[in-house]
């Protein structure tokens, strides 16, 4: 029950206010946005579902080193290809707006994070992270030493049940004391 | 990795399945918030299943059940965008709401209703103000080039320009309008008079005669001449009393207490702006322990949009680690120090520092040199070069600037030599720029004052020198706005003739010393200190000139403009980057020394040093503060006697004594929290080892009577062993076939 047509109704519109923390504005500029990926005649339909290398066209997110975990997670589809609808399009800005609360954005930076959908954060997918972070050429990683020592600290500033592993509430409790988390973890159109 | 001695953790710490975990009651809460993130019926109704399965579960379920019902209910609370669910589902909670509201009594309707309205308006009124504010499109896109850590600075930048013109806002409304208003409407005015002594002569300094163009601009420049004369100086306000119809505005009084009122609303405006941020900073500076997991968690700006600040924040990252890393080996080196090299190190560091003291007071011995020189120039009245006189008058500002642009060069050469950790490196420098650049405000205002109290070898007979200034506020205003206008000509002489050729000789032109001089980076601290340097300006000189706070919302509109063009233009985004929390609350805490600096002259001028007889709204007083004690006096009854006791030292000290009290009450608290929480994480920590250890001795008590199951169960089942388990990690080593006696049904291992 989306809408893609050219235009979004009242009370539509008003729902989407309600169930998300984006203003009519930044409703509006999405819905805009969200038209300009698709060609002439899908405009018209409804619910289409766009696939995820031209939601990556996009220029908030092209230069992301997350934007492929971002289209996972925030994906409805059946066949987890990463492809969103204008909805998910709406819940993902909704998530990275300014008013978001700092849960929201924990909850959606921790399964963002996990790169093997497995609900924690092990070191595979810490160390998956940190490449991210760094780049992916052999000259911009991190040695396998300082690797190492990193995620150590990692898990000794975090892991508060000692398991190896950083869970969602041990996440959530990291991120609620990270001052920069909130202003980092936005985008705006 | 630790090595476990219960548990043995394969390389990866790989979580495996274990069915007896999965039906913890934690884990089941767990699953409850994250079953929304696949959006299936068929999956909540194996949870459910499942626990209505495990016989052994009974007191699970019941525990699950009411966990349940509470998570409905705290979700009912919450409004519905709070929860991280998918639009449909988010759709069906607002549906199931809105049937159940139905039920509810209309009492309850009512108040759902309303405050589903209130928050409505709310988010209406914020959406309607977000969009006044004031160069939004600028800084949006300068966060997406450079990352909040610039961004910071720019917002700053807003915030004095807002500042600013509040503040000019209150001193026109009080003490300008109301003399332009009763110049035009038919109130009366009493002037201060001139009651003939020898202190109230004033000699005018209008120019005379035959004005040549380039006096006018040295008038301009200097605030002398025919400014001197304008609303812009302290000595036009001759206003005593304006009598309007039916009330009396004392234009003395009003002046002081909007000089209160200004500093007053300015120290709540900033520590209400970093409330937020000193709490946070002082959190996180307490237990150093979170540096890592913010940057690693925390580290990525997803605001960044440009490919090139990608990269370079990428490669800002990686340095960053790399010396974080790079600074704990050092400080196990620091703490493997011998005895013999701790004494190195604290002798060169005290020499070092008694080599900065004395590069301090040689730098504001200059300046209060420079000071005395430029007065009695300007007393001279010498009528040499233009050019010439203009240097005299602007020699204090171009010492202090110069000594500014030495200083920090210097302190960080020095501060390569004291061997500290390099967060600490950065942070001492830094402290003693500010340091520097806010005491030499305060040696020109010492050397103008010893000036001004100064008559010679006699007492002063007006308590100040009357001969050569008549009108010492003006003049103290003057120097003030001289200070202001040269700031800005040297923020714009610099980047026109600095930057902007840096960048175009490193482009076009490759050598070693252009490839070491390199691209301007946009150092924040340096122009913080900037900014923050011209707002002190301004705070001092606001009372003695009273236009001053619009003249420097101008002058912050401007260098906005010209800060953004250079930056895009000429910098690139700096390789130690500035974390953008701490980076705020640093612009607040020096802004808030500023502004105690700048109470502190403005509060000795009012209360000790004796206003001038010739000009100014404070001629009938000794001090300025005394119109305010005379005012008091002519309250009534029960108001004067409030205010005195108030006022008297037997309050003065219950209310240290009472706040000392608080104090000392609430850092004992903060204690007391530090420890359980200590305690609180110790326990939790034994409670995790507990509860793995009694899981492993379940279920090797359980594999006794199982090695008699199947082989063909223990393969499907190790095969199903992939399901997210949200505690611990197990031994791989468990592949026989583990079930209870009533083993769940093969899905809900999966979820």
């Amino acid at each position: 029950m989306g809408t893609t047509a050219s235009q979004i109704g009242k009370d539509r519109l008003a729902e989407y206010q309600e169930l998300t923390f984006l203003t009519k504005q930044e409703i509006l500029l999405a819905h805009k946005k969200f038209s300009e990926l698709l060609t002439k005649d899908e405009r018209d339909l409804q619910n289409i579902r766009v696939p995820m290398e031209t939601i990556l066209t996009l220029q908030e997110l092209k230069s992301n080193p997350f934007r492929n975990r971002i289209c996972h997670v925030f994906s409805t589809s059946d066949i987890k290809n990463g492809s969103l609808t204008f909805e998910d399009f709406l819940d993902l800005l909704s998530a990275f707006s300014d008013s978001a609360t700092l849960e929201i954005k924990s909850h959606y930076a921790f399964r963002i994070f996990d790169f093997d959908d497995d609900g924690t954060l092990d070191c595979g997918d810490l160390e998956k992270l940190v490449n991210c972070l760094t780049g992916e050429t052999d000259d911009t990683r991190l040695t396998s030493e300082e690797m190492r020592q990193l995620i150590s600290n990692i898990l000794e500033e975090s892991d508060i049940d000692k398991d190896g592993t950083v869970n969602l509430s041990e996440f959530q409790h990291v991120i609620s004391r990270s001052p920069d988390f909130v202003s980092s973890f936005k985008i705006v159109l | 990795m630790e090595v476990d001695s219960v548990f043995y953790t394969d390389r990866s710490g790989r979580v495996a399945s274990n069915p007896l975990l999965d039906q913890l009651p934690s884990y089941q809460s767990l699953l409850y918030r994250r079953k929304s993130s696949t959006s299936t019926n068929k999956r909540k109704g194996s949870t459910r299943t499942r626990l209505s399965s495990s016989g052994s579960g009974k007191w699970g379920g019941s525990t699950v059940r009411r966990q349940d019902e509470k998570q409905k209910a705290q979700t009912e609370q919450r409004p519905i965008r709070e929860l991280a669910k998918t639009m449909a589902e988010k759709r069906r909670n607002k549906t199931q709401q809105l049937e159940e509201a139905r039920d509810l009594s209309s009492w309850r309707q009512w108040k759902q209703n309303t405050r589903r309205n209130l928050r409505k308006l709310r988010d209406d009124a914020k959406d309607w103000l977000s969009s006044l504010q004031l160069w939004r499109g600028d800084i949006h896109m300068i966060e997406g080039m450079f990352g909040t850590g610039i961004l910071s600075y720019f917002s700053f930048l807003r915030f004095l320009v807002m500042l600013n013109l509040i503040i000019f806002l209150l001193m026109f409304g009080f003490v300008m309008l109301p003399i332009i208003i009763a110049s035009h409407s038919s109130g009366n005015t009493t002037y201060n008079q001139n009651d003939g002594s020898v202190c109230s002569v004033y000699p005018s300094s209008a120019r005379r005669g035959l004005v040549i163009y380039h006096e006018h601009i040295t008038d301009l420049l200097s605030g002398g001449g025919f400014l001197e004369q304008t609303y812009l100086f302290y000595g036009y306000y001759k206003v005593d009393k304006i009598f309007f119809s039916n009330a009396t505005y004392n234009l003395p009084l009003a002046y002081l207490l909007a000089t209160i009122a200004y500093l007053f609303l300015s120290l709540i405006w900033i520590v209400k702006r970093s409330a937020t941020g000193f709490k946070r900073s002082l959190v996180s500076d307490e237990d150093r322990f979170q540096s890592f997991c913010n940057k690693i968690f925390a580290g990525w700006d997803f605001c960044i949009t440009n490919e090139n600040a990608a990269r370079l924040k990428r490669s800002s990252l990686l340095y960053e680690l790399r010396t974080d890393l790079e600074e704990e080996r050092i400080k196990q080196k620091i703490a493997d120090r011998t005895r013999k090299e701790k004494c190195r190190i604290y002798l060169i560091r005290l020499i070092l520092n008694l080599f900065v003291i004395g590069v301090l007071a040689g730098c504001f011995y200059s300046i209060y040199v420079a000071t005395i020189f430029s007065q009695e120039a300007q007393a001279k009245y010498a009528k040499g070069n233009f050019i010439v006189d203009l240097i005299y008058e602007y020699l204090p500002s171009i010492v202090i600037t110069l000594a500014n642009f030495i200083t920090p060069l210097l302190f960080s050469v020095i501060i390569n030599f004291e061997d500290y950790s390099p967060a600490f490196e950065i942070r001492f420098t830094l402290m003693r720029c500010v340091f520097m650049r806010l005491t030499s405000i305060g040696v020109l205002l010492f050397s103008l004052w010893s000036q001004i109290t100064k008559c010679g070898d006699d007492p002063c007979i007006c308590g100040y020198n009357h001969v050569l200034y008549s009108c010492w506020e003006t003049r103290v205003g003057q120097e003030m706005y001289k200070l202001t206008i040269f700031d800005f000509i040297i923020i714009v002489a610099v980047t026109i003739f600095v930057e902007f050729p840096r960048k175009l000789i490193v482009n076009h032109w490759e050598c070693g010393l252009t490839k070491w001089w390199g691209q301007q980076e946009f150092a924040i601290p340096q122009n913080v200190l900037e900014i923050v340097y011209g707002q002190t300006i301004c705070w001092i000189g606001t009372f003695y000139c009273p236009m001053l706070p619009a003249i420097c919302t101008i002058k912050y509109f401007f260098i906005f403009y010209i800060k953004k063009v250079s930056l895009i233009n000429n910098c690139r985004p700096a390789t130690r980057p500035f974390r953008a929390s701490r980076s705020y609350f640093f612009f607040l805490g020096v802004l808030l020394i500023g502004l105690a600096l700048a109470c502190l002259p403005v509060a000795v001028s009012v209360a000790q040093i004796n206003c001038s007889q010739a000009c100014g709204p404070f001629v009938n007083y000794t001090t300025s503060w005394e119109v305010l004690t005379t005012t008091v006096y002519e309250l009534p009854d029960g108001v004067r006697t409030l205010l005195l006791t108030l006022s008297s030292e037997a309050f003065a000290v219950s209310f240290f004594v009472v706040t000392c009290l608080a104090m000392f009450y609430v850092i004992a608290l903060a204690g007391a929290h530090k420890r359980v929480i200590n305690q609180l994480r110790e326990q939790l920590v034994m409670e995790g080892r507990d509860k793995r250890f009694l899981i492993q001795k379940l279920c090797q008590a359980q594999r006794i009577p199982s090695v008699k199951s199947p082989v063909s169960n223990s393969r499907h089942r190790s095969s199903s062993s992939s399901s997210p388990s949200y505690h611990t990690s197990f031994s791989n080593n468990f592949n026989e076939a583990l079930f209870l006696a009533n083993s769940p049904p093969d899905s809900s291992t999966h979820v």
